[in-house]
């Protein structure tokens, strides 16, 4: 059973008089505790598509299935249920949180919107999270602004699994982190996906974090996938064009591959 | 602490915390200085002012304390400017913020609403009000805000507009928010601040307009105000100068104080943001 199946998504933008497509009859499907990557150039409309699973836009054609059922029927209070299921950590982890809100705030949301813990009881479970995120419980009152950018995507990660979602978006969720945090931040989300079986759509332009964390990958070219299978096998051997730039411009795998070699 | 420290930095400011302490000052100890009812007769009629150290600044044309109306005025235009500003701010931050989060139809017909009260003179919108509902403090303040809060709307929208698009909205949006949850919790609190910076503007003009409608006779007549002290004073402007011009200095002294201290406000969060 597939977690989430998208078929011929499409979302076009008008540019003056002439429309353009971001994303192009995309198709793919995500298992359970499976990590699927998008990999692109800038432009190719990794993100968009990311937007597009989390209905934070709506796409013009298409079909989204989530856990069997059709994403894109639901609205209103309905499609606010369901998306405690469907999670998404952002890239820069200071826009992502209100500028006035406390760390224990941005926990305290999900927990209270989807009725997972009375309050009461949600000091406890903020705890845990933060706890579950390998950070100290007594960062709960500190305003988000006050912690660090390692800190704060593992807030994030704390806010993203607080619902148990099965799924959840990572757009370039670790681009902006200094290279020592960001293997913390992929070690815990192995962890997670280990503990809690939780799928992964991993948007990334990095090769390297890619082969890391992902199972299979879809590479992007201007809203189109043209390639996609088996993460490792397909960073190693790129059949398509942007395959072969992408893996160029990571030095570190042309460098691995040529030693291999 | 610190915030106030950068406050008082500016001398325009503290001449207007000044301003503003004394006029508080003197509102605040109208009933216990002037206790009873400052419209009743307290002397002969006209007397000069600085004659009868009783009463320092003379009486009006009908014997009473200029003084002690003085300050009892200081009341009304306090509580008037202060209301009316904070109503204007209000139903200006929820109508902005409605707009530019909901987009769409919602946002083309409360603007037009917004236009259609621009274009009106606010002067002209008070007093067709107050005409037609009756002259009360409570009427005077409405009137006041419906010609006051269609800058607060607009400056809303605009920063609602450009906050809307940000990443935490989006992230709110994920956690399952209501979407009024999302404009009145996640939204407006910070598109606030430029909003609030319109503030010393609306009170300085509220003061203005409340003074122009007692100046008319559409003031509440129960009160003392600044403006119908002026305009009482005006039928004996050449014999008796000082009965217009005292409530007309404490007016200017008041709308100037008001304005230079919302500069000291701006001034120094302005200081803050550039640091931070």
């Amino acid at each position: 059973m597939t977690v989430l199946a998208v078929s011929n998504l499409a979302k076009h933008y008008r540019r003056g008089d002439k429309t353009f497509a971001a994303v192009d009859g995309v198709s793919f499907e995500i298992g359970p505790a499976e990590t699927l990557a998008l990999a692109g150039p800038s432009g190719s409309g990794k993100s968009t598509i990311a937007r597009l699973v989390l209905r934070l836009i709506e796409p013009d054609a298409g079909r989204i299935d989530f856990e069997g059922h059709d994403f894109l029927a639901l609205s209103g209070a309905a499609l606010r249920a369901r998306r405690a299921k469907l999670q998404m950590v952002f890239q820069d982890p200071l826009a992502a949180f209100n500028p006035r809100a406390s760390v224990a705030r941005v926990l305290d949301d999900p927990l209270r919107i989807h009725n997972i813990a009375s309050r009461a009881e949600r000091p406890d479970r903020i705890a845990a999270l933060l706890e579950r995120v390998g950070l100290d419980a007594n960062l709960a009152a500190s305003p988000i602004h006050e912690i660090s950018g390692g800190q704060r995507q593992r807030v994030a990660i704390a806010r993203a699994i607080a619902t148990k979602p099965s799924l959840i978006v990572l757009d370039e969720a670790v681009a902006a982190l200094d290279v020592s945090v960001r293997g913390q931040i992929l070690e815990l989300l192995l962890d997670l996906q280990r503990e809690e079986r939780i799928s992964y759509l991993f948007i990334s332009h990095d090769l390297g974090v890619i082969r890391a964390i992902a199972h299979r990958i879809a590479i992007l070219d201007a809203g189109r996938i043209v390639e996609t299978g088996d993460a490792r096998a397909i960073i190693a051997d790129p059949q398509s064009a942007i395959g072969k730039a992408l893996v160029a411009a990571t030095p570190k795998l042309v460098r691995s591959s040529q030693e291999t070699l | 602490m610190n915030r106030l420290r950068r406050f008082f930095r500016t001398p325009e400011a503290i001449a207007g915390a000044l301003i503003l302490t004394l006029l508080v000052a003197m509102a605040l100890a109208a009933p216990l200085l002037f206790p009873g009812d400052p419209q009743a007769i307290a002397g002969p009629a006209l007397l000069p002012p600085f004659q009868d150290w009783s009463l320092p600044l003379g009486t009006d044309r009908l014997g009473r304390d200029v003084l002690a109306e003085l300050f009892h005025g200081a009341r009304t235009s306090l509580a008037v400017g202060l209301a009316a500003a904070a109503a204007a701010l209000l139903i200006g931050a929820v109508v902005g913020t409605l707009a530019g989060f909901a987009g769409g139809l919602v946002d083309e017909v409360l603007m037009r609403v917004t236009d259609a009260f621009q274009t009106v003179p606010s002067f002209l919108l008070a007093l067709a009000f107050v005409s037609i509902v009756g002259p009360s403090l409570g009427v005077v303040v409405v009137a006041i805000a419906l010609g006051a809060w269609t800058g607060p709307a607009r400056l809303a929208r605009a920063e609602v507009l450009s906050i809307r698009e940000r990443d935490y909205v989006a992230g709110a949006r994920v956690i399952g928010m209501h979407p009024i949850a999302i404009a009145f919790r996640e939204v407006l609190p910070n598109a606030l601040p430029p909003v609030l910076a319109l503030s010393s503007v609306i009170v300085a003009a509220a003061i203005l307009t409340e003074a122009a409608l007692s100046f008319l006779g559409l003031g509440d007549p129960n009160r003392v105000t600044w403006g119908g002290m002026i305009a009482e004073g005006r039928t004996v402007l050449r014999t008796a100068p000082f009965l217009s011009i005292a409530p007309g200095v404490a007016l200017v002294l008041t709308v100037l104080g008001v304005y230079l201290a919302g500069e000291g406000v701006v001034e120094s969060t302005a200081v803050r943001r550039s640091l931070s």
